[in-house]
This record gives C-alpha cells, sequence and structure tokens, in this order.
C-alpha cells in the first residue's frame, strides 16, 4: 500500500456516508442542502487529485482490507489512468449536476431524497470504476442498478417513472445477473478474483474451455447497462426520471458503466475473434440504429437517449476492434461525449423548465427568447454532429479512421459504410436539435413563454461547453489522461498524440460526406419523418411489457393451479412422493437373510385380525355417517388393544385402551356441535386414484413392517432390558424407559399434549368471541336430541363408579414403575371418570362441582416434571437422572419412593389437566350453544319430585 | 455443564407459568416472556462462545450413557442454530408486543415460549427420535401460534397446515420404526457409526428410512414436492408468527444437515445416491416454484412467503453438493435467509396494518409511507440478494461453492434467474404499494376533495414497533460487514459437521473413559 493509499477507502466511502447528509440538512432549505451535498463529493474529488500526478506518471494506487477472504472477495481497490478518469468524471459530473438540479427541482419535490439517491448512485459508479476485485465490482454494479431504480422511479407518482424505473431495474438487473456469472467463471479460470491478477491472466483466460461463456455473460451486463442492441430499450424509458438524473445517468456515468467495464476487461477479454465479432458488431448496429431513432425523436430527451444509444455503440464498436488505437479513441471519446451530452442534456432540462414543453415540434425560435442557452446548445450539439473545432470531431475522426480499415468477415465496406452511416445520422439528428429548437420564427404558442434561466442553472452546462471547446481547439490538453488511460485500458505503454488535423485521410473525406449528408437529411426531415410515422416498427416497451405481464401470468396460473388449497391434493402428491422414492430407495439396496419363521395364526387371531380388517373397511365404506364412523373406529382400536395385549404388551394394551376411550367420548361430545353426515365432494375418479395411491402406501408400509418383522437385529433394547431394575429401580421396562431412560421423550410429549390443550382453549376462545358464535348460538339442536338427556341409571352408576375408578386410577399410579400402569395411563382413567359424570350429569352440573382449574393441571403438571428433571441438578446430575430409595414405614409394607414417580405424577397432571380442557372446552361452547335450556339438575326427571308432580296433576 | 439443556428446560418451565399464573395480566406476560427471551439469548450466546472452540459437548440425560439414553449435543452448528433462534426470536417478540399482537388471542405468550423449547429441543437433540418429539412440539406450539387470534381464513390455512405436518409426523414415525428395525439404534451418534457397516447387499430398510427421512425433513423445509402448506401457512399466519417461523423451515434444513451427512451421507456406501441425488433437484425445482410465486402474487403475504420457498431452494441447493465448501454458504445462507424473512414479515406487517390488507393494490399512501418503502427496499433486497446487505455475499457464497460441472448449469440458472424473478415481483409489488399510491393522494388534491388518511392509515408506527425492524436489517448489515469472520466461523462448522469420526467418538466414548 503506497503512502496515502488507504485515502482510496474514504474516496469510496465518502459519497455513502454523505448520502445521510442531504436528509437531514433539508430541514435548513434547499440551497443548504444542495451545499451539503456538494461537500462529500468535492472532498472525494478533492483527494482524488491528489492522486493525479503519481496517476498520470502512470502509477497505480492501491490500497486493500480483507472482508471475505473465504470467497476471495476483498474490499480492495486500486486506481490507474482507467479509473481515475472514470472517477474524476462521476465527481466532477456529480458537482455540476448538484448545482443544476438544485434550480432545476421544483419546491414540490422531495429535494433531500433526491439528493440522498444521488449520492448513493455516485458512490455505487464510484465503487464500480475503482475496485480491484471483481467481486466487490459486482457488488457496486447491482448497486447502480439499485440506486438508478429509485432514481428514475423518483417521481414516483407518475406512472411513466414508474415503469421506466421498473424496466431498468429489469434490464439492467438480469444483465447483472448473467455477468455474476460470468465474474465467477473468470475468476474460476484464473483461481483468484483479484482484478489486478485476472487482467495479468489475459492468455490463461482466452486459452480456456470456459473462455466463451464467461464472455457473453459478462457482455450481457454490460450491453444490458450501456444499453446495447437489443437491450437498448430501456434508456429512452429511464428518460421519466428528472433531467438532471438523466444527465448524470446517462452522459457521465451509468450507461458508461457497460464501456467502462469492456474497457477494463479489455486486456483479460480482447483480442480474440469473438469478441470482435461479439462486441463490435454489436457495437456497429447500435450506433446506426440509435442514431436513426434519434433522428425522428420529438421528445428532445428522446432525441438526446438515443444519441446516447448511438454513441455507447460507437464506444461499444470502438472497444470491439481490439486495436490498441481504437482504444485511445475510445477513452478520447469517452471524454468528449460527457462533456457534450451532459451539457446538451441540461440544455434540454432548462428548455424543458422553461417552455414547459420538450416536443421539438411545439418549439422552435428559442435563438431569441434564450441567448444564452441557445449558445449553450448549440456548440454542445455541434460537438455532437463532429464539426470541427468542436471536441466531438476529433474522436469522431479517430474512429472513422479506425472503421475505414477494418474488415468485418471478408469485407472491407461493411464497417465504414456503417460507420460513415452513423455519422451521418448523427449529424443530422445534431443539427435537428439545433434547427428545430433555436431556429426559425419565435412562435406564439409555447405552454409557457421561455426566458434564460438564472445563472446557477446554466452554469453547469456553460463549463462544460468550454471544456468542449478548449478541447476541441487544444486537443493536447487532454492527452495526459487520455494517455494515461488508454494505457491502463490496453496494458500497453501508448504515447497517443491528439491533433485536428492528420492530412487527407479516408476519414476526411466519411466526416464530410457525413456532414453534408445529415444536412440534407435534416433539409428532408420532414417527408421523412411522416414516412417514418408510417411505417410499422416494433415498439420494444409494448413488447417488454407484454412479456413481463405474460410472464406474471404464466407464472400467476402455476402458482395458482399447483397450490390450489386442496389439502387432498397435497396429500396425494405427499402420498405418491413417499411410496415412489421409498420404491427406488428399497430398490438399491437388498435385504439380509431372514431369521424368524412365521408363527402359526391360532384361530382367535384370525377372528381379530378378520374383525380389525373389516372395521377398517367399513370405516371407509361408511365414513360419511358420522356417529357410524365413530363407533367402527372404536372397534378398532380395541382390537388394537387386545393385539398388544395378546403380543405380550400390557403397557400398550392399558395405553390404547384409555386413549381410545378419551378420545371417542370427546370426538363424539364434539360431533354434537357438526354435521352428522361428510357431504360427498369428489368425483367418482378421484376416488379412484385416491383408493390407488391409499392402497399403494399401506401396501409399502405393510410389505416394510412385514420385511423388517421377519429379522432380528441386536438393539439398544436389551440395555434396557438389562439396567431396568438395577439403574431405573423399577421391574416395568417400559414404564422405566418412559420415565427413566427416555424420561426426555416423555417430558417433550406432555408438553405437547398441555399445548394442546391450551390451543383448544384458545381456539375455544377465538370461536366464541368470533362470528362463529351467533351461528352456535342459532342452531337448532332440539332435533337430535332425547328427551331422556340425563338417564336415571346413568347418573346413578356413575356416581358409585367415580370413587373406583379414582381409586382404580391412584394404583395404576402407584404400581406404574414395577408392573403395567404409570401416570400416563392413570391421567387418562380419572380423565374417563370424570368425563362420565359429564356424559351422565350434565355440564353445567358437573362444572359447578369441579373446582379446580384445569390450566393450573396442566402447568403444575409441567413444571413438577421440569423440576423433578432439574433436581439432578442439585446433585450436579444430568437433568431427569433419577434416584430411588426404599422406605419401610410400619405398619406398610416396605415400599419404592422413586424420584420417578415425582415426574410421573408430573406426567399424571397434565394428561388429565388436558383432557379435562378439552372437555371443558367443549362444555363452554355447549353451554354457549345452549344456554337457554342448561341443565342445573343432574337427571331430568327427579325421582324425588315426581310424587308431587303425580299429586298436582291429581 | 448444565447450561446445553438450558434452552429447552427454561423456556419449558416458563411457559406453564405464563400460562397459567400470568394468563390474566397481558402486562405480565409480556415482562415473563420478554425476560426469558433475553436469557435465551444470553444462554445462546455463552453456549455458542463454548462451541467455538471446536469441542463437541455431551449431555447425557438421567446420566444413562449413549446411546442407550437421550444425549444432548452441543457442537458449532447447534449452538448456531440455537443462537440465531434466540436472536430471532427476540426481534419477533418484541414485534408482536409493540404491534399488540399478543393480545389478540389467547395464550400467546405460553405458545411462543413452548415453540422455542421446541425449536431449541430440535437443534439440541443427539437422538433421532428425541428428534421426533421435539418435531411434535414445535408442530403443535407453531399450530397454535399461526391460528392466534383466528379468523376464516386464518383457521382453514391453519388445518391445512396440521393435517400436512401430521401427515409429515406419521411418516417420520414409519420412518423411525424402519430405522430402528435395521440398526437397533436411535442414537445419531450411534447410527452414524452402525449405518456405513450394513452392506449394501442387506442395505434395502435402511435405505427407505434414509429416504423417508428425507421426506419428513423436506415436508418441514418445505421442498417440492412437499412445499405445498407452506405458502398458506405464512401467509394467513399473524405476521410476527410468520417472521418467527423463519426459523421453522430451517428446521427442516437443520435435520438434513445434520443426518444425512451424518448418518447418511453420500460417502455411506450403504445409503449412497439417495441425499445427494434426489435433495438436488428437489431443490432447483424449489427456487422455480418461489420465483414464480413472487412473481405472480397477487398479495403481499404470499408474496413473502414464496420468496421463502425459493430461498430454502437455494439454501438446499447449497446443501445437495454435501461439500464443506457448500456447507459454509448453505450456513451463510441460512443465517442470512432467516433474518430477511423475518424482516419482510415484519416490515410487511406494519405496512398492512395500515393499508387493512395485503393486496397488491392501489391504496392512498399511509402514514410514513417513505419510511416504510425504505424498510421494504431494505428488507426486498435483502431476500432478493442484492447488495448491500448479506443476501449478495450468500448468493455469491453458494454460486462459488456449486462447482460439479453437471450441477453447475442448473443451480446457477436457477439461482441466478430465480434471482431475476424475485426482484422483478418485488419491484412490482414495493412500486405498487409505495409508488402508486402516492399518485392517488396527488389525484385527490386535485380534485380538491382530499380526503385525509383517516383511522389506522394515519397513525404513523411508534419507536417500539420500529425497533424490531430495524435490528432485523442491522443484522442483515452486519452479516454482511462481518461477513468474513461470521464465514470464518462456519468453515469450521461444516468442517465439524463432516468429522463423523470426532461426532461419534464424542457421543460414544463413555465419560469415564473420556476423562
Amino acid at each position: 500500500m503506497s503512502d496515502g493509499a488507504h485515502f482510496l477507502f474514504l474516496i469510496a466511502l465518502l459519497p455513502f456516508v454523505g448520502a445521510l447528509v442531504p436528509g437531514v440538512m433539508i430541514r435548513a432549505g434547499r440551497t443548504a442542502c444542495a451545499s451539503f451535498t456538494a461537500v462529500p463529493t468535492a472532498l472525494a474529488l478533492i483527494l482524488l487529485m491528489t492522486f493525479a500526478p503519481a496517476v498520470l506518471r502512470g502509477e497505480v494506487i492501491q490500497a486493500e482490507i480483507e472482508w471475505l477472504p473465504q470467497l476471495g472477495l476483498s474490499a480492495s481497490f486500486f486506481l490507474d489512468g482507467l479509473g481515475f478518469l472514470f472517477a474524476t468524471m462521476i465527481l466532477g459530473v456529480g458537482l455540476l449536476i448538484t448545482l443544476y438540479a438544485r434550480f432545476y427541482l421544483s419546491g414540490d419535490d422531495p429535494m433531500g431524497q433526491f439528493y440522498t439517491y444521488l449520492l448513493l448512485f455516485q458512490g455505487a459508479m464510484l465503487g464500480i470504476v475503482i475496485s480491484d476485485n471483481i467481486l466487490l465490482l459486482l457488488i457496486f454494479w447491482e448497486l447502480t442498478s439499485l440506486s438508478s431504480f429509485l432514481l428514475i422511479g423518483y417521481w414516483k407518482h407518475l406512472p411513466e417513472g414508474r415503469q421506466g424505473a421498473r424496466m431498468a431495474l429489469a434490464v439492467t438487473g438480469s444483465g447483472g445477473l448473467a455477468m455474476i456469472g460470468g465474474m465467477l467463471i473468470l475468476g474460476n479460470i484464473v483461481g483468484s478474483y483479484n482484478l489486478t491478477d485476472i487482467l495479468a491472466a489475459g492468455d490463461l483466460i482466452r486459452a480456456s474451455d470456459w473462455y466463451l461463456p464467461a464472455l457473453i455473460l459478462i457482455l450481457l451486463g454490460a450491453f444490458t447497462k450501456s444499453a446495447q442492441f437489443p437491450f437498448h430499450f430501456w434508456l429512452p424509458h429511464a428518460m421519466a426520471a428528472p433531467t438532471p438524473v438523466s444527465a448524470y445517468l446517462h452522459s457521465a456515468t451509468m450507461v458508461k458503466a457497460g464501456v467502462f467495464l469492456m474497457a477494463r476487461m479489455w486486456p483479460a477479454l480482447a483480442g480474440t475473434d469473438a469478441w470482435f465479432y461479439i462486441v463490435g458488431t454489436t457495437g456497429l448496429i447500435t450506433m446506426v440504429l440509435g442514431a436513426l431513432i434519434a433522428l425522428f425523436k420529438d421528445d428532445l430527451k428522446a432525441l438526446l437517449a438515443f444519441s446516447t444509444v448511438s454513441h455507447l455503440g460507437l464506444l461499444t464498436m470502438l472497444l470491439g476492434f481490439g486495436t490498441e488505437a481504437a482504444a485511445v479513441a475510445a477513452v478520447f471519446h469517452i471524454i468528449n461525449h460527457l462533456t457534450f451530452k451532459a451539457a446538451l442534456f441540461m440544455t434540454a432540462g432548462i428548455v424543458d423548465h422553461e417552455a414547459h414543453t420538450r416536443d421539438i415540434k411545439r418549439l422552435g425560435g428559442l435563438r431569441h427568447l434564450m441567448p444564452v442557452t441557445f449558445v449553450i446548445g448549440t456548440i454542445a450539439a455541434l460537438s455532437m454532429a463532429g464539426i470541427p473545432f468542436f471536441n466531438g470531431f476529433l474522436s469522431k475522426e479517430m474512429m472513422l479512421e479506425e472503421a475505414s480499415h477494418t474488415k468485418w468477415l471478408d469485407s472491407y465496406y461493411v464497417v465504414p459504410v456503417l460507420a460513415t452511416l452513423g455519422a451521418l445520422l448523427s449529424v443530422a439528428y445534431s443539427f435537428r436539435f439545433i434547427a428545430h429548437v433555436f431556429l426559425g420564427p419565435v412562435r406564439d404558442d409555447y405552454p409557457h413563454k421561455p426566458h434564460d434561466p438564472p445563472f446557477g442553472m446554466w452554469a453547469a452546462p456553460a463549463l462544460l461547453t468550454v471544456l468542449v471547446l478548449l478541447i476541441g481547439i487544444l486537443p493536447a490538453v487532454a492527452e495526459p489522461i487520455v494517455t494515461a488511460a488508454a494505457s491502463a485500458v490496453t496494458g500497453a505503454d501508448l504515447h497517443p498524440h491528439l491533433k485536428i488535423w492528420h492530412g487527407v485521410t479516408p476519414a476526411l473525406y466519411m466526416s464530410i460526406l457525413a456532414i453534408l449528408g445529415g444536412a440534407v437529411l435534416l433539409a428532408i426531415h420532414a417527408p421523412l419523418d411522416r414516412a417514418w410515422i408510417k411505417a410499422p416498427r416494433p415498439e420494444a416497451k409494448t413488447i417488454f411489457d407484454g412479456l413481463v405481464a405474460a410472464l406474471a401470468a404464466f407464472a400467476r396460473t402455476i402458482t395458482e393451479g399447483v397450490h390450489n388449497g386442496a389439502i387432498s391434493r397435497y396429500l396425494a402428491i405427499f402420498t405418491v412422493a413417499s411410496v415412489g422414492l421409498g420404491a427406488v430407495a428399497f430398490a438399491g439396496g437388498g435385504l439380509s437373510e431372514r431369521t424368524r419363521e412365521l408363527l402359526p395364526i391360532p384361530p382367535v387371531i384370525a377372528v381379530g385380525w378378520l374383525m380389525l380388517i373389516v372395521a377398517t373397511v367399513s370405516v371407509v365404506l361408511m365414513h360419511r355417517a358420522r356417529f357410524r364412523a365413530l363407533v367402527l373406529i372404536g372397534i378398532i382400536g380395541l382390537s388394537i388393544s387386545a393385539g398388544f395385549a395378546y403380543l405380550s404388551a400390557p403397557d400398550l394394551a392399558l395405553t390404547q385402551i384409555s386413549v381410545e376411550t378419551v378420545t371417542i367420548m370427546l370426538l363424539l361430545l364434539a360431533l354434537h356441535f357438526l354435521p352428522k353426515e361428510t357431504p360427498r365432494e369428489s368425483p367418482m375418479g378421484l376416488k379412484l386414484r385416491d383408493g390407488l395411491i391409499a392402497i399403494a402406501a399401506g401396501g409399502g408400509v405393510g410389505g416394510l413392517v412385514y420385511a423388517f418383522l421377519l429379522r432380528d437385529i441386536d438393539t439398544i433394547s436389551d440395555y434396557h432390558i438389562a439396567n431396568s431394575y438395577e439403574g431405573g429401580g423399577g421391574t416395568n421396562v417400559v414404564n422405566v424407559i418412559l420415565v427413566d431412560f427416555r424420561g426426555y421423550d416423555t417430558y417433550g410429549e406432555i408438553i405437547v399434549l398441555g399445548i394442546a390443550g391450551l390451543i383448544i382453549y384458545a381456539l375455544m376462545q377465538a370461536l366464541l368471541e368470533g362470528p362463529a358464535a351467533r351461528r352456535l348460538r342459532n342452531v337448532d339442536y332440539s332435533q337430535d336430541r332425547s328427551r331422556d338427556r340425563h338417564p336415571l341409571m346413568m347418573v346413578v352408576v356413575t356416581r358409585l363408579l367415580m370413587p373406583i375408578a379414582i381409586m382404580v386410577g391412584i394404583y395404576i399410579f402407584l404400581r406404574g414403575h414395577n408392573q403395567p400402569g404409570g401416570g400416563f395411563v392413570a391421567g387418562l382413567v380419572i380423565a374417563i371418570a370424570l368425563l362420565m359424570q359429564y356424559m351422565a350429569s350434565g355440564f353445567a352440573w358437573t362444572q359447578a362441582r369441579q373446582r379446580i382449574e384445569y390450566h393450573a393441571m396442566i402447568g403444575f403438571g409441567v413444571v413438577i416434571a421440569g423440576l423433578t428433571g432439574a433436581g439432578a441438578w442439585v446433585f450436579g446430575l444430568p437433568f431427569l437422572t433419577s434416584g430411588y430409595t426404599y422406605v419401610h414405614l410400619p405398619p406398610i409394607e416396605e415400599f419404592e419412593l422413586a424420584t420417578a414417580m415425582l415426574f410421573d405424577l408430573g406426567v399424571f397432571l397434565t394428561v388429565l389437566g388436558a383432557v379435562m380442557l378439552m372437555l371443558y372446552s367443549l362444555s363452554r361452547i355447549a353451554r354457549y350453544a345452549g344456554s337457554a335450556d342448561v341443565n342445573v339438575e343432574a337427571m331430568d326427571y327427579d325421582p324425588s319430585e315426581r310424587q308431587s308432580d303425580a299429586e298436582e296433576a291429581r | 455443564m448444565h447450561w446445553i439443556i438450558a434452552p429447552v428446560v427454561l423456556p419449558a418451565l416458563l411457559a406453564p407459568i405464563i400460562g397459567f399464573v400470568t394468563r390474566h395480566d397481558i402486562r405480565l406476560s409480556r415482562i415473563a416472556s420478554v425476560s426469558g427471551t433475553v436469557l435465551l439469548l444470553a444462554v445462546a450466546i455463552g453456549l455458542a462462545l463454548q462451541a467455538a472452540g471446536g469441542e463437541t459437548t455431551v449431555y447425557r440425560l438421567g446420566s444413562w450413557p449413549a446411546p442407550f439414553g437421550i444425549v444432548l449435543v452441543l457442537d458449532r452448528l447447534s449452538a448456531l442454530m440455537v443462537l440465531l433462534t434466540a436472536a430471532l426470536a427476540l426481534i419477533v417478540l418484541l414485534h408482536a408486543i409493540a404491534t399488540g399482537w399478543d393480545r389478540r388471542g389467547r395464550h400467546f405468550h405460553a405458545l411462543f415460549q413452548f415453540q422455542l423449547m421446541g425449536i431449541c429441543g430440535a437443534f439440541l437433540t443427539g437422538d433421532i427420535f428425541n428428534l421426533f418429539v421435539f418435531f411434535e412440539v414445535l408442530l403443535i406450539a407453531s399450530y397454535g401460534l399461526m391460528i392466534h387470534s383466528g379468523g376464516r381464513e386464518r383457521m382453514r390455512a391453519g388445518l391445512q397446515y396440521v393435517v400436512m405436518n401430521l401427515a409429515g409426523s406419521t411418516l417420520f414415525l414409519f420412518a423411525l420404526g424402519t430405522l430402528y428395525a435395521s440398526t437397533g439404534t436411535l442414537n445419531i451418534a450411534d447410527l452414524a457409526a452402525k449405518v456405513p457397516q450394513i452392506p449394501v447387499e442387506e442395505a434395502a430398510l435402511v435405505r427407505v428410512a434414509a429416504m423417508l427421512l428425507m421426506i419428513v425433513f423436506a415436508v418441514k423445509a418445505a421442498l417440492f414436492p412437499v412445499q405445498f402448506w407452506l405458502p398458506a401457512t405464512y401467509s394467513n399466519a399473524p405476521a410476527p408468527v410468520a417472521a418467527l417461523f423463519a426459523i421453522m423451515t430451517k428446521v427442516g434444513a437443520y435435520a438434513i444437515i445434520r443426518i444425512h451427512t451424518l448418518a447418511f451421507g453420500p460417502d455411506v456406501a450403504s445409503t449412497e445416491g439417495i441425499a445427494a441425488t434426489w435433495l438436488f433437484p428437489a431443490a432447483i425445482v424449489t427456487i422455480a416454484i418461489g420465483a414464480l410465486g413472487v412473481l405472480g402474487a397477487r398479495r403481499l403475504m404470499p408474496l413473502i412467503a414464496f420468496s421463502i420457498v425459493g430461498s430454502m431452494g437455494t439454501l438446499l441447493v447449497a446443501v445437495a453438493s454435501f461439500t464443506p465448501e457448500a456447507m459454509t454458504a448453505a450456513l451463510y445462507y441460512l443465517v442470512h435467509s432467516t433474518f430477511a424473512a423475518a424482516c419482510l414479515f415484519l416490515v410487511a406487517d406494519l405496512v398492512m396494518s395500515r393499508r387493512g390488507g395485503d393486496s397488491l393494490t392501489t391504496m392512498p399512501p399511509t402514514a410514513q409511507n417513505g419510511l416504510f418503502a425504505a424498510l421494504f427496499f431494505g428488507a426486498a433486497i435483502a431476500m432478493a440478494g442484492m447488495p448491500p446487505l448479506s443476501g449478495f455475499l450468500g448468493k455469491l457464497l453458494v454460486l462459488d461453492a456449486i462447482r460439479e460441472p453437471g450441477a453447475m448449469p442448473w443451480a446457477w440458472t436457477a439461482i441466478l434467474v430465480g434471482s431475476l424473478f424475485t426482484i422483478v415481483g418485488f419491484a412490482r409489488a414495493g412500486s405498487t404499494i409505495f409508488w402508486k399510491s402516492t399518485s392517488l393522494a396527488l389525484a385527490d388534491e386535485a380534485t380538491g376533495g382530499s380526503a385525509p388518511a383517516t383511522g389506522d392509515m394515519a397513525i404513523g408506527a411508534r419507536p417500539g414497533e420500529l425497533t424490531p425492524v430495524m435490528a432485523a436489517i442491522a443484522a442483515l448489515a452486519l452479516l454482511a460487514v462481518l461477513a468474513g469472520p461470521l464465514a470464518a466461523y462456519l468453515e469450521e462448522t461444516s468442517a465439524q459437521i463432516f468429522d463423523r469420526e470426532g461426532y461419534i467418538s464424542a457421543v460414544l466414548t463413555p465419560e469415564e473413559a473420556a476423562e
């Protein structure tokens, strides 16, 4: 890092930091805002100028900070002739634009925002031209797309502004994305993302197989940015932006980024046929086409926009030639184009600002009304036309000179002829700019009476025209910077001599031809214009809008077609994918030898199995009648419980039975509020499809189970069986697994249950507070109701059963650690006991006698389980480490106390609380729905009152 | 040394207390919930520092030796995920409180804490059945959060969400049954040790298990063809909940990263060709679905939801390479996309609550139109992968890491074209909401009938509402600025992910022997 090189970071950062300023300073007034915007730019420019001597000597200033070394991305900057040239242009014109915009923007426009965007954009551009790392360059590249999006869309209330902004973003953004690909490939070839390394590895790159893809992708980025054919169409639409933006983006900066990139990459990519034919040809076409369209544009800014397209084509073509002389011409023309084009845009802005129109057909004769503007505009336009003694002439001559000896395929004529044609058209529209705006008679139908603007507004373009003349007359003043920049582009040590008179060369003839031809074209412009308007031609915006709209419509069709909200289809796809992929996976491997023989099937089991099958098939057939389906599901559950019992899994059987009972009971209660029939929704074909899918899935699972049931394998359960008593203090392995070996799982599962309880409660609340509540109130349930809702016998029996059931529950809980049982089952059993009371005696009656809060039960359950687990910490042991001891309390026999039981208590409470909270939620709904005739008595017919009834009747 | 279980136990103890003790006082619930989340963040930072050294800490629950009991495993990856969860949770929680979302239904804070417990538990566990349990916890809690405050559309979407994910859970059980039947173990380290020993000729069952597990995780990660639930769920969930869900898809991605490198890694002969072969095309299609969804969206919430689908595709494209470099990129992208998605939902919430809906139609501008536009712009460029926020670096890392000639053209095309669609989609949406609306305001003034913005529209956002969004954007900016150190950490993380022997020996070496 050379002395002072770290100022490069400061230069790069200044615009971004400065972007914060205008948003705040706008409160101090518009002039203050503009002045403070100029400060960071001016500072950066001054810093940049301190490097001028060194850079012009040919030195390269470098500075680097590591950023993301894993990727090869570093915040490294370097400043050579080319970067210096562009940086000067960006900052210099930035200053002029700041000044110009102060007077251009009206009081209604949020100026702080404008300057913020402008500085952001300036920072992004500056970053591009001084990046020494192509990934960093990409970052700034994309930033220009984003910040130009904001600038172009600045007048956000205008549809043109919004559409232009989006179009620019889409086109330049897509180019940027392509460029990402190209740059990554390039980095891959070279093995470094360092620009300096890449520029030094040109031969390696050009020899690589990946050269062409990289070239095309990078050029896509450059062409879209620099509005090269066929991506040129966004640029004119970007003219919806305020004129200062157009002047900045389309003379000095944004569109030059593509040209800059091609110049920058010149040593690495140029010099091949592919480069010549792609870049050169694209440039040539763009130059001619842009100039042609410009000639027929009536909007001043559109004319200038297409002229910019044309000149960018010229620059691209020159770079595409791949010769050193062409590179010099390109660099020189970059400077010249900047000076006259920025001045012209500002002139157009002044005209628009003063006359309130930019339509050439409504203008003319402004020479007398706006003399200063006339002088500025004319000088700049003459330079654009390439008239001697204006700087545009010099670089155009050099271009024609290069074109005159460039061979395209086998033709010596294509390039010179087309280049001359381009120059000729350029002369024509430049002359038209002067003649149709300023010359001619003064009209009396301007939308607004024009006059020269205040000094502040014409100062900037005036300064630029001074440069136009200065370089035009004394080209040697530009020699040092052109030398430095051209040497940087080509990587060779060049010493070009810029002069006005080159002798009688082909270029001179071509030039003369162009000027004469241009004048003739202008003379016959009116008929040509009529013909042009009549001629059919593709309208790029219509095509682009149509394309985007079609794409969006296509995307919408696909998206909404695929995500149509049919859960049955989602599930079908999920199932098909699972079965299909599962089968593929299965086919990729083999099965081991089977180690087990099939057991004989006892008749009882066969009957049970048959019952299971019949019940299941019946559910499928009868699922529309929901009550019946529930009963059938109950049968299935019981059969499975029986199966567990038969297969020596009493714990599972117990759990299954109680879960089954609770579930069915709750479902029955819930069904009360739901339609009793499922409507028919699927047509036959769909049913068939779903049936096949279901059979495939069921068959797959069955096959899988069959396969692994026949094969023995060593499992960790052996350890559980061996250590259950000694380590866990219980002889019931299943329970020890649940509360000890895998107590953590149980902990999670009871929390699931607790959450479910909470959710049901929250759902019920939402339901009762929402519109559904009204519907609920208005449903007539009397049809379903039995006259004997709370039968005497049932009430009496459930009351008798209650203490017994609770005893059983406690028993099951206590013996759980050693015998089948445990907190989970116990919780369910007691829940069933309570459920029965609800069913028999009614919600209201039971609820009135129920004083424990279910929330509390869940809360305590989860907390007790958690604290039991955490208790182990006190002993320095991990969560859920259990301890047990045997206690002898006379007269009871010796019994065991285990922390696992405390944990099980947590399980018990949570299960009970959750089930009861669900029940409570249902009962809330029931009371809400039938609040008119809710029972307060346990029985509909109280026998004790029967006597008096009878007496009364008598 | 017990800190490793704190991210699970802390919210698990706090949630029932919030659910019961403080349920009648929203302020008390808020205080408890925020303090819990701050504590969680502090613990997560501590754990991340502990893991940064490269040590794999194993916590044997109930003091049972692995693989017979359940273990928690803290390594760089799980520490990172827990830290990410905690940071995101704090941002989302503050937003939910500031905007008053938490009081629009019951039990928000209790469910929120349970949700955190589920997520942290899934990241920390070293046991695949326990992973299932925590999948259940986070599923049921997320269902509760998703339908928070009710509403017809939300209930309908919630039902689809829970049904789809219960189907996934069922498949998870099938897969675990098959896995247990073919390996005899549930401990991930033990699986990693045993699966490679199964000869291919006998691997049919374990292959099925590996495949089914991948589908299960893909459901969570919203990967094609099981992504269907995500757009409707996220776009109908309360916005802060959708923001929190940004981490939920990452649980699926995490599980794939963990299980399909350790147990069924691409170098394991017995399960060869399962993860890498199928994950890649699925991820590519997922990117396409996301991109098309963004471009074609009619409403803002689905647009964001589809952009998340796309980001999951990008993330899993990187994962599918199963190389350390690509994994580093994937992890960076994972962290980035979590914040980006959350940030988008939070901004969208601020705007939608003022516009009274999320349809992409022109309405008069709300208060602070410019501020909201700026925040949306920031969040959108992050999601679309544009500089200067972390999305661009994430995208570059992913692109740079995918170098295999067969995969590169597909992946690059999908990611780059997908980015373009996303950019265009966001630009269209943003310009309609924030720019086009201003033309209506002008038109109003012109006709003289200027109705000043009324009701919710006129209420500016309070600092409390803006802070979480800004924090998210700041996080995205920090991720970009500190990309170098972060990537260095992630590089070590992915090295650790692929260090199968290290993981196995850390978990399976008995504690006494290790000491």
